[in-house]
């Protein structure tokens, strides 16, 4: 049984999740570094409406590049997200069996849901959960979120949390992220990104004007300042990642220092759970 | 008499926290039963990770019945008291008793308190101790938790078994009932849709295909643990302990390997399945050119996995195939080491670490193992090819290159940067190393001081960021890599020690003053800045600190001055603290407290020494009595004079004499003495290093002349004090104290000779002076060894 490609497992995520009542989003289409990012979790996981998604998020660490040199790093990769809120009872069962549907026998492989907590200072987010490891590899993070923006999540989402390179690794048993096969028809995962990793690492490193990005930084956090303002939430938000991606590609840069760095946390922070708080506020949540 | 069994079933318990819920349980258990009036015969508590179990023994059917009188107003009292009075009991006027109370006829309600079912109890107690469970960290989960309020536990609670005898114990918390029901192992118990095809043309029905979750439905207490185990289910948190423990220990030894044990890894690896299968893995020997500190590491905190050594012993043949216990997992697989292991050049590999590793599933897997095995050596194998890397990339960076970026890390907002902290340290280690006398140890100052100065630098190594507790340890490698001298790789490696009792004292002479001043410099500069320990809260581990320095001193007998070392510790501080455009009053604020410290550390170390020593079984008071002289200031040699005391003290003379220094002293006191005891030859402490600090003032020789004849007890304390004075004087110069002991008991005999024959208190006013004169030059002479009102008893 010749195992899934990168992109049939993509599918067959967005069939099994899509199965299950959710509605499968396309990516957010800005620079972020999570999926947690997307307004389809941050936001959604404010105030009482369910909901139920599911998506791809390419995410960007500048940090993370190795000018594609190192078979387990990018510095653009993909996160498989999934959303269910309220958290669903049977949501770890419905999590295992995504597993088989991707070709992952649970009774081959030794499957286990190990302790870890999730916190985002950036967001103001906190939950509890698992990293789901399958023979001895983190494959996914699993989280109930309690909090958000700084907010009681009511009710409480379940988010799960695929690394899909490293499921993809394991699924076809290759030692190199390049090697992935892509399509099922002979291109590989390098055909498509080993460029993109080479020239994008030397920007995020060596080339990015750095004058540029911390204009641009200040730029979207002034804009997102206004957005409050104007008591229009979403396009807050929106700012408040651009500056959170201009903040990391700085710190790629190697241009904050350790003092520095605090405060620029605590100013996208603060941005962050502005957008949040307005977001509560403009659909009446608030307290 | 009947048997209790409570399931409380839930998403995966974090195993850290399945041993203090276990004790939980059973506390809040015992709490609620004996509320009610009950109590069990015996209880049993499991954890799994999905569940936490409890069985409690003969619990009776219900709880004794109980009658209670309450009396109340006397007959003929007003109707709105008498109604009050029923009310209150919970009766109706007609239940009402008359009593007669001393010729008064009373009103008397009895209460009948009848038994309560257990049955009844114990559906209350279930949602208490659910509510009042005290989890570390505990969460809101589903639709219930669009209220705050709603049902909190360590992860989401979605079951409860609770049957007495053989009924259920009805019982409801946020929409969980209680029922007979459980479930098994997650994998084990359950059918699972067809495993898909590598194609995605199958349609919808595969990728919605659910599995079924096999339920258990229990009938007792009595067949709870082996209906589980019927279902791949250990539920006794020992029992898996042991499979793991022993299945781990055979796995290596199968394969001719030694397990390296670990007791937490066991524990936590049981706390992580509820089907534990040990199976041996393997990886690329070229990885153990990396120390295996670092595997060893690698292995354990990022995957949980025991590593392995090549057995002492080359004849290690077949191993031991011994049965496992009913029920438990079939053996681990465990192939290829044998032939391996057991080849010639194995005696050079003894006891050094093995390309192998065992790691815990939660499955039986249908292949063995074998696909589990496989996955878990890749994952090791990319987590050793990450050590790897940080091993040589730390390598290319010289320690005194790493060093420079020291200044990027903050010590303590106080106190500086690492760099600051690592340039006072180097420049008192090497003044310590370069001190002159009796009972110091010789070290080359440059590399002590080069030592010093590499002692932090793999702070900033990527390997030490993975891994912080290999602190000291990967700068000692390194080092070594570099080519420095061994006294100095060691003294890197090693600088942090002792950290704890029982932990290796160093005794190379760099290390040593390495240690010592990196310790003596935390240990100034928090006091400076005012942060001391308070109760169990020690947040920059100063006890610590403290208990290596006096480790050091008395394991290698150092005969440092602790006024100097600290005076020295402190310029190092001063500098930076004193600055030039400092306020007068900031300035002389620190100045005092400067002067503070030389009070404050020398009693922190007191009470240290009492603790090291309890062990020893050194008195405390004795160390008080010591250290009351003040002046001293040389730990090594005031722990040979409590020594000496202690010995002293119990014999008779010790306990004699100390009867007559009481007795002296309580005179003394109650005639306004001349001098008080916390006086007497107390030297204040101070900052100068250059200030006489040896013993108290010696009293004069002998008495003034005096004005009258005196009696022959008394003339024969004046003899024996101008005898012994010198005595005990010249063999406390000489440290000889246990000398300077039996030179004070030759006055035990004249003292309780004078207090025998002679009064103090004469009518005569110049024999009253003399006398209490007399006696106080024989308290001063005491407490040249002690101050003997510090001793107990």
């Amino acid at each position: 049984m010749k195992p899934l490609s990168f992109q049939q497992i993509i599918l067959k995520l967005h069939e099994y999740w899509g199965n299950q009542g959710c509605a499968i989003l396309q990516p957010y289409d800005m620079e972020m570094g999570a999926g947690t990012f997307h307004t389809a979790t941050t936001l959604r996981a404010l105030g009482p409406d369910p909901w139920k998604a599911a998506f791809a998020q390419p995410c960007r660490r500048p940090t993370d590049g190795r000018y594609g040199e190192n078979p387990n790093r990018l510095q653009h990769y993909y996160q498989y997200q999934v959303i269910l809120k309220p958290s669903p009872p049977d949501i770890q069962q419905l999590y295992l069996d995504s597993l088989t549907a991707i070709g992952i026998d649970p009774m081959l492989h030794d499957i286990r849901f190990v302790e870890d907590d999730w916190e985002s200072p950036t967001l103001g987010a906190w939950g509890l959960g698992w990293e789901v490891w399958c023979d001895g590899m983190e494959v996914t993070q699993f989280t109930y979120f309690q909090q958000m923006g700084g907010f009681d999540c009511k009710p409480v989402s379940g988010e799960l949390t695929y690394g899909l390179e490293r499921l993809a690794m394991y699924i076809q048993g290759v030692d190199s992220i390049y090697d992935l096969d892509y399509n099922g028809a002979g291109m590989t995962y390098g055909d498509i990104f080993l460029e993109n990793e080479k020239q994008m690492s030397e920007w995020n490193f060596e080339v990015a004007n750095t004058e540029t990005l911390f204009d641009l930084f200040n730029k979207a956090a002034a804009e997102c300042e206004n957005c409050l303002e104007k008591k229009l939430p979403i396009p807050a938000y929106e700012q408040a990642i651009k500056a959170s991606h201009m903040f990391n590609l700085l710190q790629a840069r190697g241009v904050i220092s350790v003092q520095e760095r605090a405060s620029y946390m605590g100013r996208v922070r603060d941005l962050a759970k502005g957008s949040c708080e307005a977001h509560m506020v403009k659909n009446g949540w608030a307290a | 008499m009947t048997d209790f069994l409570l399931e409380l079933f839930s998403e995966e318990i974090p195993a850290r926290m399945q041993a203090k819920a276990r004790a939980d349980l059973e506390r809040l258990f015992t709490a609620q039963l004996a509320e009610a009036g009950l109590k069990a015969g015996a209880i049993t508590i499991y954890s799994t990770p999905r569940r936490l179990a409890l069985i409690a023994k003969d619990l009776p059917a219900q709880t004794e019945a109980v009658s209670e009188e309450a009396k109340g107003p006397p007959e003929g009292a007003p109707d709105q008291a008498v109604e009050g009075f029923c009310r209150k009991n919970g009766v109706t006027r007609d239940q009402l008793e008359v009593r007669d109370i001393k010729g008064r006829p009373t009103y008397f309600a009895v209460i009948n308190k009848p038994g309560r079912a257990t049955r009844d109890v114990l559906a209350e107690a279930i949602p208490a101790i659910i509510r009042a469970f005290p989890w570390p960290k505990s969460m809101r989960w589903g639709e219930a938790s669009a209220s705050t309020e709603s049902l909190r536990w360590v992860r989401p609670l979605s079951g409860i078994v609770a049957i007495l005898g053989d009924d259920l114990v009805e019982c409801e918390i946020d929409g969980i009932e209680s029922g007979y029901e459980t479930v098994g192992h997650r994998f084990h118990h359950s059918v699972r849709p067809e495993p898909v095809e590598g194609q995605l043309a199958k349609g919808a029905s595969t990728s919605s295909a659910r599995t079924e979750i096999g339920r258990i439905t229990i009938g007792n207490a009595g067949d709870y643990a082996e209906k589980l185990r019927a279902c791949h289910v250990i539920v006794d948190h020992d029992e898996r302990q042991n499979i793991i423990r022993d299945g781990a220990a055979r796995a290596a030894s199968d394969a001719g390997l030694q397990l390296v044990e670990d007791e937490g890894l066991v524990i936590e690896n049981a706390g992580l399945t509820e089907w534990p299968v040990p199976l041996l893995g393997s990886f690329d020997p070229a990885f153990l050119e990396v120390p295996e500190e670092v595997i060893q590491l690698t292995a354990r905190v990022n995957q949980k996995y025991f590593v392995c050594k090549y057995p002492p012993d080359a004849q290690h043949g077949e191993g031991d195939r011994a049965q496992r216990g009913g029920g438990a997992p079939p053996s681990p697989a465990s192939a290829k080491a044998t032939a391996d292991a057991t080849s010639p050049s194995l005696r050079d590999r003894e006891d050094k670490l093995a390309p192998y590793f065992v790691c815990t599933a939660n499955i039986y897997a249908s292949d063995g193992g074998a696909a589990i095995i496989a996955g878990n050596e890749k994952v090791l194998a990319a987590r050793l090819s990450d050590a790897k890397f940080f091993w040589e990339l730390d390598q290319k960076t010289k320690l005194e290159d790493h060093a420079k970026k020291l200044g990027n890390i903050v010590f303590h907002e106080k106190l500086g940067t690492v760099a600051d902290k690592v340039e006072r340290v180097a420049k008192l280690a090497e003044w310590l190393a370069s001190l002159e006398g009796t009972g110091l140890l010789r070290a080359n100052p440059e590399q002590t001081e080069q030592a010093a100065r590499l002692c932090k630098a793999d702070l900033v190594t990527e390997m030490v960021g993975e891994f912080p507790e290999l602190q000291g340890l990967m700068g000692g490698y390194y080092a070594e890599k570099q080519g420095l001298p061994v006294e100095v790789s060691h003294a890197i490696r090693d600088h942090y020690k002792p950290v704890g009792q029982g932990d290796e004292v160093p005794t190379d002479p760099v290390t040593v003053w390495v240690s010592l001043a990196d310790k003596l410099d935390t240990l100034v500069g928090f006091f400076v800045i005012d942060e001391r320990p308070t109760g169990s809260r020690d947040p920059f581990a100063l006890r610590r600190a403290a208990l290596g320095i006096l480790e050091m001193l008395n394991r290698n007998g150092l005969r440092v001055s602790l006024w100097e070392a600290i005076t020295r510790a402190l310029a190092g501080y001063t500098k930076a603290m004193v600055r030039k455009d400092m306020p007068e009053t900031e300035y002389q604020e620190y100045l005092a407290k400067q002067k503070s410290i030389f009070t404050t550390i020398p009693d922190f170390f007191a009470d240290r020494l009492k603790v090291q020593q309890r062990e020893a079984g050194v008195r405390h008071d004795l160390i008080d009595a010591v250290f009351a002289l003040g002046g001293e200031d040389d730990l090594v040699r005031l722990l040979a004079r409590v020594k000496a005391l202690q010995a002293f003290v119990e014999t008779a003379d010790g306990v004699n004499l100390l009867a007559g220094y009481k007795r002296a002293s309580n005179i003394l006191k109650k005639e306004g003495g001349t001098s008080a005891p916390a006086e007497a030859g107390a030297h204040l402490p101070t900052s100068d290093p250059d200030a006489p600090v040896r013993d108290g003032p010696l009293p004069a020789q002998g008495n003034k002349t005096l004005s009258y004849t005196p009696e022959p007890a008394e003339k024969a304390l004046i003899d024996a004090l101008d005898a012994a004075q010198p005595q005990v004087t010249a063999a406390i110069e000489a440290e000889q104290f246990q000398t300077a002991m039996t030179a004070l008991a030759a006055l035990r005999g004249p003292i309780d000779q004078f207090f025998e024959d002679v009064t103090v208190n004469d009518e005569d006013e110049s024999k009253r002076e003399a006398r209490l004169a007399l006696l106080a030059r024989f308290r001063d002479a005491v407490h040249q060894v002690a101050d003997f009102s510090q001793i107990e008893g």
